[in-house]
């Protein structure tokens, strides 16, 4: 069974998702931290498509979807633009570096790999795909 | 998210209310901005009501922890739950900040 939702890219919308998700995995009996965690990831996803990829264009869209097969918690999200991130150059950022120099941003990405088992970005087309797994035993 | 602020003379207390993200973020970053702020003692953030923070909400304190400890102002958490303080620990950022159960603890800091 898939659930899905789009949005436009704007950032009100991030409440949005994230209750989306929520409402979902809500009856999926995981605790309160394993719930937040998963709607986090998701978050930090739709965060970097809608303020980075897309400049935070509410002509643009998004689209959000949430799979449970087998105990793998699946999402994807697809976004109707060509991905300017390279996920093959990541590289774990150095959080004392970043107290350092007083750094903001940056640590999105890093969350959700230390969250999720898979983190996955694939182009169709013009479009951007960024699937997320995680089984749970 | 609001943000209710309680000063003393050597302590600010922000109690955060609701959900920390890209989109409310700016309001923390704006209150921890203020330069009377390095003027204080102390930061206590006061997280009951916090229900939800992602790296946005992170990077603020993250951005602002060595200004801070250059002024000699201590950044204490407390009353944090479990789901937020997991994120904290999730990324390590438990063993660079001041993270206390009560504000009893987060007095005495």
């Amino acid at each position: 069974m898939e659930h899905a939702i789009r949005i436009s890219c704007t950032r009100r919308n991030l409440k949005v998702v994230r209750d989306f998700v929520g409402e979902y995995l809500a009856g999926q009996q995981l605790s309160e931290v394993l719930v937040n965690q998963l709607i986090l990831a998701v978050d930090e996803v739709v965060a970097n498509f809608i303020i980075h990829a897309n400049a935070e264009n509410e002509k643009q869209f998004l689209d959000v979807r949430v799979k449970v097969l087998n105990r793998e918690f699946g999402f994807e999200i697809e976004d109707g633009t060509p991905s300017t991130y390279s996920p093959g150059s990541y590289q774990e950022p150095d959080l004392r570096e970043f107290v350092r120099v007083g750094k903001k941003g940056g640590v999105g990405m890093m969350l959700v790999n230390r969250i999720m088992d898979r983190v996955e970005y694939s182009t169709v087309g013009e479009h951007t795909i960024c699937r997320l797994y995680k089984t749970l035993t | 998210m609001k943000i209710t602020q309680h000063a003393t003379e050597t302590t600010l207390t922000l109690a955060l209310n609701g959900e920390l993200d890209a989109s409310s973020s700016v309001l923390l970053d704006n209150e921890l901005s203020k330069p009377e702020i390095l003027r204080t003692q102390k930061v206590l953030i006061d997280c009951q009501q916090l229900n939800y923070i992602s790296s946005a909400g992170l990077g603020v304190f993250i951005s602002h922890l060595q200004t801070f400890q250059d002024a000699n102002v201590k950044l204490v958490f407390f009353n944090m739950q479990e789901k937020v303080r997991n994120v904290f620990e999730i990324l390590g950022l438990d063993s660079l900040m001041t993270i206390v159960p009560s504000e009893a603890d987060a007095a005495a800091v």
